[in-house]
């Protein structure tokens, strides 16, 4: 029989199974960060339960944290907002009472966002199940995990039993054969899914991305793309192991080391769709039809090709459709038929779990190639995903080409993608952001967001306004 | 968690798609360290004029009186109405808290995302998924009509209408009995703890990179 990659991740995972189709799944991995982890804690200690199994827990403090001023105070008193000090300090003690494989507390070196933390470290691993209070746990797909957010009641289920109460989803092929064309990234790629298939299209569905393009993308642009997954709706998205997969873990702090690696190395090399393997739905996406994309409106699906106009809601004929287009441009202040290229914006965010990696801060400090932020932009953020991150691009001196055109160099988290610390936007200004949510208030109350690349948004620091990166 | 097994509730419409979990409970309130006190600001932004932080008291902020959950008509609403993909984006589970503390106990759309959906069961909040063309007829009904109310029954299956017209939903059957009972799944789950040991011990020879 034929087995697709999720099949095989499923099958391989499921400890028991009802008669209605729900199962006990084995969770080989269990990222833990400040936000959606306390309660569980807390459930857990009043039930007067033990952890299961610590060796699966790594943890990182990532939404909370500041990303300016580290040097200021000692430890955590570096963090102003006293709820989010307090947030921020539950985890400590939670880590501290119960253990954990790994802790990248605040200031750690290794500290950063857990989607950037966890591969960085080796701590996710081909074929395992991944999961974290947070919805875009599906970027560890990108190494043929089955990987996805849970709420915080499942966090305090896998904490005391090392397994999630689950039922089996559909099956979604991806598929996107061609070459990329020169400015397209996995963002785009992501984002040009989301625009064809909505963001329920994938509600429902495990998504497998394949396709020639999908294996010319780096392990950084698989992330972004399994990343965005679920903002099409699918909690996980994955793509087959190959030689880039198993070269990007090799010799990482938690990965496999001599003999043993040889033979998961066997083992992962069976990570894939077999040949014949049957899919409930296949979405094919030549390549050559995607364009650097920019978002307009207050949904990831509200998307379209930089060379592309705002919409006109009075050409949409679905009444419910027509009212969120015009509740989404009564919202981003957007005028119908204005083309993306005229949209000036205010602050430019480069960051987040999407596109914080090593390879994404190289693509924005190419373009500015000694240009200076456009004067009408308030505000520039680079926010690396981690502290490793920051060291690499210090030490290839990014930094410095940032800095140079007035770009802001930050401090590893979460950051502006959704606002939790200080960086914000304010009502009514609009940034062109690598993040993954152009929600209403996802950026700060009554902030725009649009959603582009890190060359687009680097490009939009400089121009002041979107521009085609293919021509700039 | 508490046990649902029927209810007659006032509904109220939130007639919009794609409501995303960021605007059910925006990220200042997700600083807590508690499960409850949600529900004042359920909705923060669209229900209230001024920006709203932890820690305030809600009842003498400036209410949005355009906003559904603000009309007189549907105070003490049990029951909400919505439209397809209902709770997409973040994994938060404050969003169902939210919803619960606020005082819902049943959420009607057409579809939901994924893990809120999975979230609402875990605190007895009861996600219904009904055909879009059931959805349209409530929702012409509640606006219609005054202190519309509709009858949920777990056991059933049912989503009854003041008119009588029944709709029957799905569920799996661990989730029902759960809701039904009000059980604690984790207690449930290490029922089975031999069996998952057994499990694991297995994985272990097979993997035992996993387990380093």
């Amino acid at each position: 029989m034929a087995y697709t990659l999720y099949d095989k991740l499923w099958n391989s995972h499921v400890i028991r199974e009802e008669a209605d189709g729900t199962v006990l799944l084995y969770i080989d991995r269990h990222l833990v960060h400040e936000v959606t982890s306390p309660q569980a804690f807390e459930g857990l200690k009043l039930a007067g339960r033990q952890p299961w199994r610590i060796s699966s827990i790594v943890a990182t403090a990532d939404h909370n944290t500041p990303t300016t001023d580290w040097d200021k105070a000692e430890g955590t008193a570096a963090i102003d907002d006293p709820i989010s000090r307090q947030q921020v300090e539950t985890l400590d003690a939670n880590i501290r009472e119960v253990g954990a494989l790994a802790y990248f507390p605040f200031k750690n070196i290794n500290q950063g966002i857990v989607h950037v933390v966890g591969p960085e470290q080796g701590a996710t691993l081909p074929g395992m199940t991944v999961v974290c209070g947070d919805s875009h746990t599906s970027t560890h797909g990108a190494f043929a995990c089955l990987a996805h957010g849970i709420g915080t009641s499942e966090v305090e289920h896998v904490l005391a039993t090392q397994t999630l109460v689950a039922k089996k989803s559909k099956s979604m092929l991806v598929s996107v054969e061609g070459d990329l064309g020169a400015g397209v990234t996995a963002k785009d790629v992501a984002l040009a899914i989301i625009g064809k298939i909505g963001t329920a299209g994938g509600t429902g569905y495990a998504i497998e991305f394949a396709g020639s393009a999908i294996r010319s993308l780096s392990m950084e642009g698989r992330m972004t793309l399994c990343n965005m997954a679920i903002e099409a709706g699918a909690r996980a998205g994955m793509v087959a192991v190959d030689e880039k997969t198993i070269e990007y873990v090799k010799g990482r702090p938690f990965a496999p080391k001599a003999e043993v690696w040889d033979a998961a190395v066997a083992y992962w090399n069976t990570l894939h769709s077999d040949e014949g393997a049957q899919f409930d739905t296949v979405v094919e996406l030549p390549a050559a039809e995607i364009v650097p994309q920019v978002t307009w409106g207050t949904s990831p699906e509200m998307v379209i090709g930089v060379d592309g106009r705002v919409p006109d809601p009075a050409l949409e004929a679905d009444p419910v459709k027509k009212g969120s287009i015009e509740r989404a441009l009564n919202y981003m202040g957007l005028q119908a038929n204005t083309p993306i290229t005229e949209i000036a914006v205010d602050k430019v965010f480069i960051g987040s779990c999407t596109n914080s990696r090593i390879e994404d801060l190289r693509a924005a400090a190419a373009v500015i190639q000694g240009r200076q932020k456009s004067p009408s932009v308030k505000q520039v953020l680079v926010v690396p995903g981690s502290g490793n991150v920051k060291a690499q691009a210090e030490q290839e001196g990014l930094h410095h080409l940032f800095l140079a055109a007035g770009f802001e160099w930050r401090e590893p988290g979460c950051s502006m993608c959704l606002a939790m610390n200080a960086d914000r936007l304010e009502p009514g200004e609009r940034c062109a952001s690598t993040s993954n949510r152009n929600f209403e208030g996802r950026q700060g109350q009554g902030g725009r967001t649009h959603l582009v690349s890190p060359a687009m948004a680097a490009a939009a620091a400089i121009s002041g306004h979107f521009v085609d990166i293919r021509q700039f | 968690m508490k046990a649902f097994t029927q209810l007659n509730g006032l509904v109220c419409p939130l007639d919009r798609a794609n409501v995303d979990t960021d605007a059910i409970i925006p990220k200042q309130f997700l600083k807590s360290i508690k499960r409850s006190g949600f529900g004042p600001n359920l909705f923060d932004e669209w229900r209230y004029l001024d920006h709203g932080e932890p820690g305030q008291d809600c009842s003498q902020r400036p209410r949005n009186p355009d906003f559904v959950l603000n009309f007189p008509r549907y105070q003490g609403a049990q029951v909400l109405l919505a439209r397809e993909n209902f709770g997409c984006g973040s994994s938060r589970e404050h969003a169902p808290w939210a919803l619960e503390d606020y005082g819902f106990r049943v959420v009607i759309a057409p579809s939901f995302a994924d893990i809120f959906f999975n979230n609402c069961y875990k605190n007895g909040l009861l996600p219904i998924v009904l055909a879009a063309e059931a959805v349209d007829q409530l929702f012409r009904e509640c606006e219609a009509q005054d202190g519309y109310t509709l009858t949920v029954d777990l056991a059933q299956q049912t989503v009854t209408t003041p008119g009588g017209t029944s709709f029957a939903f799905d569920i799996t059957e661990h989730r029902k009995h759960c809701l039904l009972n009000g059980l604690d799944e984790i207690g449930l789950t290490l029922a089975h703890a031999e069996e998952i040991r057994r499990y694991e011990e297995v994985r272990r020879q097979q993997q035992p990179w996993l387990f380093a």
